[in-house]
């Protein structure tokens, strides 16, 4: 998606800079939401304010909208028949391998520390032991990182003292 | 009035889901519990057709989603939805998102959330990978399937077809 944008509108069109969109990436991110509408809405902006934006965000979703609503009217036809069956059982296995490729990059990017480490795992006990909804889980880790704020500031504090 | 409770459900997963599409996946397991509007098979094929069309998973997960509950319409809805909260919270809120991106209590906010929506992932994929992990062959398959991709990481839609292929060969 990056390089795809770095071409397109720093590069071809020269609407954006690419420090600027580096900036974007970051952001989008972190805020909520998925992480190409993000850029885009914020790309937008910058190019042309709100409508730019607006037309932006609508623009990256709707081939999703199309090809998705294609494909999935024509899926419901054949959802039975024995060969989609067969091949839809062995997509599955690729589903979940992808899925535990994607869990290992994001443990070795994101749990650096046994801080981050024990965030996992009581997340993951709230989920398991307490059913936690996702939602509470994220609202969980927030406060976690909230209080993990607060930690740093009083060990900082102590350290002053000293 | 099943429109407003599509738009209802995928508002708060725009919401929520925080660092890229497949976070989105874990609050549609959940979905799956409380309103019943898809199996986890269903979504589980859902996740094969998104990661493997053009297009950002969370986007089409949400149309397709959307299309299986309450056709064309529903889609959209959907779609429109999951996108609103990002478009509004970056119009109103971007310029300082950009000012304060540095700023300590943000870094340390997202250094909780990250982790918590690491579990949900697992989490997510130890469901679906119950679900679709039914017999021997399959078992063998997936881990053929991460070893290769764990060493080759290649993109997901080549795995996709390759799940295909295999499925259709040995009769999965």
């Amino acid at each position: 998606m990056i390089a795809l944008l770095q071409d397109e509108l720093v590069k071809k069109r020269g609407w954006l800079k690419e420090s600027d969109l580096l900036d974007y990436f970051a952001v989008a991110q972190c805020t909520p939401g998925i992480i190409a509408i993000n850029t885009a809405t914020m790309a937008g902006y910058e190019i042309k304010g709100k409508t730019g934006s607006a037309i932006a965000t609508f623009a990256v979703v709707l081939p999703s909208l199309i090809i998705i609503t294609l494909i999935a009217a024509v899926l419901q036809n054949y959802i039975n028949n024995e060969y989609v069956v067969h091949a839809f059982n062995g997509i599955r296995a690729a589903v979940v391998a992808i899925i535990a490729n994607v869990t290992v990059a994001l443990w070795k990017k994101n749990i650096t520390s046994v801080a981050a480490g024990t965030i996992f795992f009581v997340a993951l006990l709230l989920l398991t032991v307490f059913s936690f909804s996702p939602i509470w889980t994220i609202i969980s880790g927030c406060l976690a990182g909230l209080f993990w704020q607060m930690f740093l500031l009083k060990k900082m504090q102590k350290r002053g003292e000293k | 009035m099943i429109y407003f409770l599509l738009f209802y459900e995928f508002f708060l997963i725009g919401l929520m889901a925080i660092g890229g599409g497949l976070v989105t996946i874990p609050f549609l397991v959940d979905l799956s519990g409380t309103r019943g509007w898809f199996s986890l098979g269903e979504l589980t094929d859902m996740i094969a057709v998104s990661e493997s069309t053009p297009g950002p998973i969370g986007v089409n997960m949400a149309t397709f989603v959307g299309y299986k509950t309450a056709d064309i319409l529903g889609g959209i809805v959907a779609t429109f939805g999951l996108t609103l909260p990002s478009f509004l919270i970056l119009m109103i809120f971007s310029k300082y998102v950009m000012k304060y991106k540095n700023c300590v209590t943000f870094q340390n906010i997202l250094f909780g959330i990250r982790p918590a929506a690491l579990a949900l992932i697992l989490y997510a994929g130890i469901v679906i990978a119950k679900l679709s992990i039914t017999n021997w062959k399959i078992a063998c398959f997936t881990v053929g399937f991460f070893v290769l991709q764990y060493f080759f990481k290649k993109s997901p839609i080549l795995y996709i077809a390759l799940g295909a292929v295999v499925g259709i060969v040995f009769r999965l």
